[in-house]
C-alpha cells in the first residue's frame, strides 16, 4: 500500500515540478516558434499518457494487491482492446508525427533571400565570412589556407575577392532577415549552436553543411559548440550580434574584404622587402 | 526400412500409455508429447576445481561468470560517474580534475555501461543461465565454445582496463569515438588509449559472436519435447531476439573498429578527410567521417534494443509471475519483440539529424521511429494490463517491475521528443538527451536487472534474499534515480549542452548550478546505495532463508531442477516434457493458483484452461 502511495507522490511530484519549474526555455530569438510548438504538442500528448499508464498502475497496485482468497483474472488475450489501443495509439504517433514532418520540410527548405554566411570552425574557434557585393561566396580549400588566406579562399575564384572577411568568433546579424549558415570544418566535428535560435547543425570536416534561421529579436548571444570536439569542447564560444539594418550596415562597411587583406599584405611584403634591401 | 519401423512402433507404444495414463475425457492426443529425435548426449562433467569453476563448460557457471565480470566493470563505471558528477555538481572541488580526465571518465563511463556492463549482463549473464533451463534442455549446444565466450570476454575486459595505464591514458574521445577527433592530439588518449579501445570491442565482438551462435541454436534447436516456440517464456524470446539483433549489428561495430584501427596506425583515410592540424596540413584525405557514424549507429541503435529486448522479455515474467496472472496478450508480446528487432535496423540515423548527413534522410528516420513507438506502446499496455485483476504481490521484485514502468515510460516518452526530428533539432547535443537515454536504456533496464536478481537469486544460491535491505535498495535507487534524470530534462529545455567540462557563467548555466549541485548529491546516494544489494547478497548466501524448490510458485522450467540450485545437466535423469505455455496462472477450477508448464492436460481436467 505504501508503495502505491509513493509512486503516487512522485508522479504528482513529476506534474509539479513541470508547472512550477523555474528552469525552462530561453525566450527564443528567432523563427522556429514551430519547434517550440511541436514540442509543447509532444509533451501535452507524451506527458498525458505518461500520467495515464502510470496512474493506472497505481489504481493497480490499490486495487488488486496481494490477498490470500482472491484469485487472479484468468483472460489470456483480448482482441478488441488490443485493437483498439493499437489503433489509438497509431493516431496518435501520427499527430505527432505529422506537424514534425511539416516543420522539418521548412528546416531543409531555406528560404531565397536568405544571407549566407561561411561559418569556419577549428579546434578551438570560429571564424566566419560574407560574401561580398556579388552576393556569392568564393570557394575554398583547406589546402590554400595559411597566415595570408585564412579561409583557404581558391585565388582563381573571382566571388572570392570581395568576400568579407569576420576574423573574430563574434559575427553581427540583420534582425528579421534569414541567414543561410554555411558550416565547415578545417579538422574534426563541431556545431555552430545558439540556444535562443533553437536551430543546429555539426559541421564535418570535408563537406559542407547548413542550416537557417531569422533572427527576429535583437541582442547579445553567446555561441556554443554543441559537437564534442576533443579537450577544448567546452571552451569553443563565439558570439552573435543582432542588430538593426542601420548598425549592421553600419559595421558590415567597417569589415575587411579579401582582396583588401591581399592588397594590405603586399604592402607589408614590400615593405618588409625594403626593410631586407636597406 | 526395419529401423523406420522400429520407431513407429515406440511412438504408437508411447501414445498408448498416455492414452491408459489419461484422466477420463480427456482427448487421448492432448497428453501426447513427441518423443526426442535425438537421444540424450553425455556432457562434459568437469571434475577438478579448474573445470568446475574456471574453465568451466555448464552455462549457468559461466552465466555467473559473466554477471560478476560485468558487475565488476559496471561497478567502475559506477565510479567513474561519481567522479562526473563530481566536477559537474562541484568544480574545482577534486583538484586532480582536469578537462582530460574528465572526457575520459565520460568516455569510459558510457561505453562501459553500455557494452561490457548491460550488454554483457543481459545476454551473457541471463542468456546463459536462463535459456538452457527455460527451454528444458541439459546445456547450450556448444558447451567449449560458450566457455572460450567468456574468456574471450574477459580478455575483451582486461585490454580495456589496461587503457587506464597506459601512456596517455583512456580515450576521451565520447563513448561514440567520432572521428576524426578520436585519433586526432586534442583529444585525451588518442595514441595508445584508443587503440586499446577498438581493439577490445573487436575481441568483444568474437567473444560475444561465439556466445550468441550458442544462444540462439540451443533455442532452435535444443528445446525440449512439448516447448514450441510460442510456448516459450518471454525472457527467452527477448534474449532470443536481442540475440539475432546482435549478430547482425556487431559486425558493423567490428568493420568500423577496424577501419578506425587501420586509420590510427596505417594512415589510411576510411573516416578521415583533409585535416589541418597545427597549421599543417595532414597525411589524410578523402574519408567520410559521417560514414563512421551510420555504420557506428548501424550497430548503436539496434544495440539499445539489445538491451532493451531481454529486459521487456524479463520483466514480462517477473510481472505475471508476482501478480499471479498470465501475461496479457502473449501473442501480441511475442510479435512487438520481434517487429521492435526487425524495427530498430531502419531507425539508425535519427541519432544522425543534426550530424550533417543529407537532410532529407530526417523524413525517413523520423517516420520509421516514431512507428516502433506503436509496438513499443503495446507492450506497456499489456504489462500494466497484466496487473490489472491481478493478485499483486508487492515484494520488491514487483517494486523493481513496477520502477521499470515508471522509469520506461518516462524515457519512452521523451524518445517520441527525440525521434520526431523537428523536435530533436533544439534538444539534440544537450542534457535532454542524457536525461532521456539514461532513462530509457540506462536505468529502466537496471530496474529489471534488480527484480532478475531479487527473483532468481533463490535458483542460483538456494537462498532467499533479505526482503528489508531490498526494499531500502529499490527505494533508494529508484527515487534517487529519478530525481536525477527527471529534472535534467530542463537543463536539456534550457539549451546546456552535453560534454561541458565546465559551464563558465553563461546566463542559462548559472541558474542550473543549484540543480547540478541537487543532482550530484542524489547521484553519490544511488550509486552507494547499490552496495546494500552487494552486503545483501553476501548476507544471504550465509544465512539467509532456504528458498527450497520453486519459491515463488512459478510455472516456468528453470524451477523444476532435480537440484536447488541446479546441478551441472540440470533436470536429472530425465528431461522434462512441456504440456502448455508458462503463464497459466489462477486458471479458474484449479486447486492453485499456478500450473507448471510440465502439467499434463489430463492432471487438469476440471479447471477452464483456455491456451496450453
Amino acid at each position: 500500500m505504501h508503495a502505491g502511495i509513493i509512486f503516487f507522490l512522485v508522479i504528482l511530484g513529476s506534474v509539479l515540478f513541470h508547472i512550477f519549474t523555474p528552469w525552462y526555455w530561453t525566450d527564443i530569438a528567432s523563427n522556429w516558434k514551430s519547434m517550440d510548438d511541436t514540442i509543447t504538442l509532444t509533451f501535452w500528448v507524451g506527458g498525458g499518457v505518461f500520467v495515464a499508464v502510470c496512474l493506472f498502475m497505481v489504481y493497480c497496485v490499490f486495487k488488486f494487491s496481494y490477498k490470500e482468497d482472491r484469485k487472479a483474472e484468468y483472460k489470456p488475450e483480448d482482441k478488441k482492446l488490443e485493437r483498439i489501443l493499437t489503433w489509438a495509439t497509431t493516431l496518435g504517433v501520427a499527430a505527432l508525427l505529422a506537424p514534425g514532418l511539416i516543420v522539418w520540410n521548412q528546416y531543409v527548405n531555406v528560404p531565397k533571400n536568405a544571407i549566407e554566411i561561411d561559418v569556419m570552425a577549428w579546434q578551438w574557434g570560429w571564424q566566419y565570412r560574407l560574401p561580398g557585393e556579388d552576393k556569392k561566396l568564393g570557394t575554398t580549400q583547406v589546402q590554400n589556407i595559411n597566415d595570408n588566406n585564412p579561409f583557404g579562399i581558391n585565388l582563381d575564384d573571382p566571388y572570392g575577392k570581395d568576400d568579407v572577411l569576420i576574423q573574430s568568433d563574434v559575427i553581427n546579424l540583420k534582425n528579421n532577415r534569414p541567414v543561410k549558415i554555411l558550416l565547415r570544418s578545417v579538422d574534426v566535428l563541431h556545431n555552430w549552436y545558439v540556444p535562443q535560435f533553437r536551430a543546429k547543425m555539426d559541421a564535418v570536416p570535408g563537406v559542407v553543411t547548413y542550416y537557417w534561421f531569422e533572427p527576429n529579436k535583437i541582442g547579445e548571444y553567446e555561441v556554443l559548440c554543441a559537437e564534442y570536439c576533443g579537450v577544448g569542447h567546452y571552451a569553443m564560444r563565439g558570439g552573435v550580434i543582432v542588430q538593426d539594418e542601420q548598425e549592421y550596415n553600419q559595421w558590415l562597411g567597417e569589415q575587411e574584404t579579401f582582396s583588401e587583406l591581399i592588397a594590405k599584405q603586399k604592402v607589408i611584403e614590400f615593405k618588409e622587402k625594403r626593410l631586407v634591401k636597406k | 526400412m526395419s529401423e523406420d519401423f522400429n520407431n513407429n512402433k515406440t511412438i504408437q507404444a508411447q501414445s498408448s500409455e498416455t492414452i491408459s495414463g489419461g484422466g477420463a475425457g480427456v482427448t487421448p492426443d492432448m497428453d501426447y508429447v513427441r518423443p526426442a529425435e535425438i537421444p540424450d548426449q553425455d556432457l562434459y562433467h568437469g571434475h577438478s576445481f579448474i573445470t568446475k569453476w574456471v574453465f568451466c563448460q555448464d552455462a549457468k557457471v559461466i552465466g555467473v561468470q559473466y554477471f560478476l565480470t560485468a558487475v565488476f566493470t559496471g561497478i567502475i563505471g559506477l565510479i567513474l560517474s561519481w567522479l562526473m558528477r563530481l566536477q559537474l555538481g562541484f568544480p574545482g572541488l577534486a583538484g586532480f580534475m582536469t578537462a582530460e580526465h574528465y572526457y575520459q571518465f565520460v568516455t569510459m563511463h558510457g561505453m562501459i555501461m553500455v557494452v561490457y556492463f548491460l550488454t554483457a549482463l543481459f545476454l551473457g549473464g541471463f542468456g546463459n543461465y536462463l535459456i538452457p533451463l527455460m527451454v528444458g534442455a541439459r546445456d547450450m549446444v556448444f558447451p567449449y565454445v560458450n566457455m572460450v565466450s567468456y574468456w574471450m570476454f574477459f580478455v575483451a575486459v582486461g585490454v580495456l582496463m589496461a587503457s587506464f595505464f597506459v601512456p596517455g591514458g583512456p580515450t576521451g574521445s565520447g563513448w561514440t569515438l567520432y572521428p576524426p577527433q578520436a585519433i586526432l592530439e586534442g583529444t585525451p588518449g588518442s595514441g595508445m588509449g584508443i587503440l586499446l579501445m577498438l581493439i577490445s570491442l573487436s575481441l568483444f565482438v568474437i567473444g560475444f559472436t561465439m556466445g550468441g551462435l550458442n544462444y540462439l541454436i540451443t533455442v532452435l534447436q535444443a528445446r525440449t519435447r512439448g516447448m514450441t516456440l510460442m510456448r516459450m517464456p518471454l525472457t527467452v524470446w527477448g534474449i532470443f531476439t536481442a540475440t539475432v539483433l546482435a549478430m547482425l549489428a556487431f559486425p558493423a561495430l567490428l568493420v568500423s573498429s577496424i577501419m578506425m584501427t587501420l586509420d590510427k596506425v596505417l594512415g589510411t583515410s576510411f573516416f578521415m578527410p583533409t585535416i589541418l592540424k597545427a597549421g599543417e596540413v595532414l597525411e589524410y584525405g578523402g574519408g567520410s567521417p559521417i560514414l563512421f557514424q551510420h555504420l557506428f549507429w548501424f550497430f548503436g541503435h539496434p544495440e539499445v534494443y539489445i538491451v532493451a529486448l531481454p529486459a521487456f522479455g524479463i520483466v514480462s515474467d517477473l510481472i505475471s509471475v508476482h501478480s499471479r496472472k498470465n501475461i496479457f496478450g502473449y501473442r501480441m508480446m511475442v510479435w512487438a519483440i520481434v517487429g521492435i528487432g526487425a524495427l530498430s535496423f531502419f531507425v539508425w540515423a535519427h541519432h544522425m539529424y543534426v550530424s550533417g548527413m543529407n537532410p532529407w534522410f530526417g523524413f525517413f528516420f523520423a517516420t520509421t521511429t516514431l512507428i516502433i513507438a506503436v509496438p513499443t506502446a503495446m507492450k506497456v499496455y499489456n504489462w500494466i494490463l497484466t496487473l490489472w485483476r491481478g493478485n499483486i504481490r508487492l515484494n520488491t521484485v514487483m517494486l523493481w517491475c513496477l520502477g521499470f514502468i515508471v522509469t520506461f515510460v518516462n524515457g519512452g516518452i521523451t524518445g517520441i521528443f527525440l525521434g520526431n526530428v523537428t523536435v530533436d533539432v533544439p534538444l539534440s547535443d544537450t542534457y535532454f538527451v542524457i536525461a532521456h537515454f539514461h532513462m530509457v536504456m540506462g536505468i529502466a533496464p537496471l530496474m529489471v536487472i534488480m527484480g532478475a536478481v531479487y527473483h532468481w537469486f533463490p535458483l542460483v544460491a538456494g537462498r532467499m534474499l533479505d526482503e528489508g535491505l531490498g526494499k531500502w535498495h529499490f527505494w533508494l535507487t529508484f527515487l534517487g534515480a529519478y530525481s536525477i534524470y527527471f529534472p535534467m530534462h530542463y537543463l536539456g529545455f534550457i539549451g546546456v549542452p552535453r560534454r561541458y567540462f565546465e559551464m563558465y557563467d553563461s546566463p542559462y548555466m548559472t541558474s542550473a548550478v543549484g540543480m547540478n549541485e541537487f543532482i550530484s548529491l542524489a547521484a553519490f546516494i544511488v550509486g552507494a546505495a547499490q552496495f546494500i544489494l552487494i552486503y545483501n547478497i553476501i548476507k544471504s548466501l550465509k544465512e539467509g532463508e532456504r528458498a527450497g524448490k520453486n519459491p515463488w510458485k512459478a510455472n516456468s522450467l528453470e524451477w523444476f531442477t532435480s537440484t536447488v540450485p541446479p546441478e551441472h545437466g540440470n533436470f536429472g535423469d530425465r528431461l522434462p516434457v512441456v504440456h502448455r505455455w508458462p503463464y497459466d496462472y489462477s486458471v479458474p477450477g484449479s486447486k492453485e493458483d499456478f500450473m507448471p508448464q510440465t502439467t499434463p492436460p489430463s492432471a487438469v481436467v476440471d479447471t477452464e484452461v483456455e491456451k496450453t
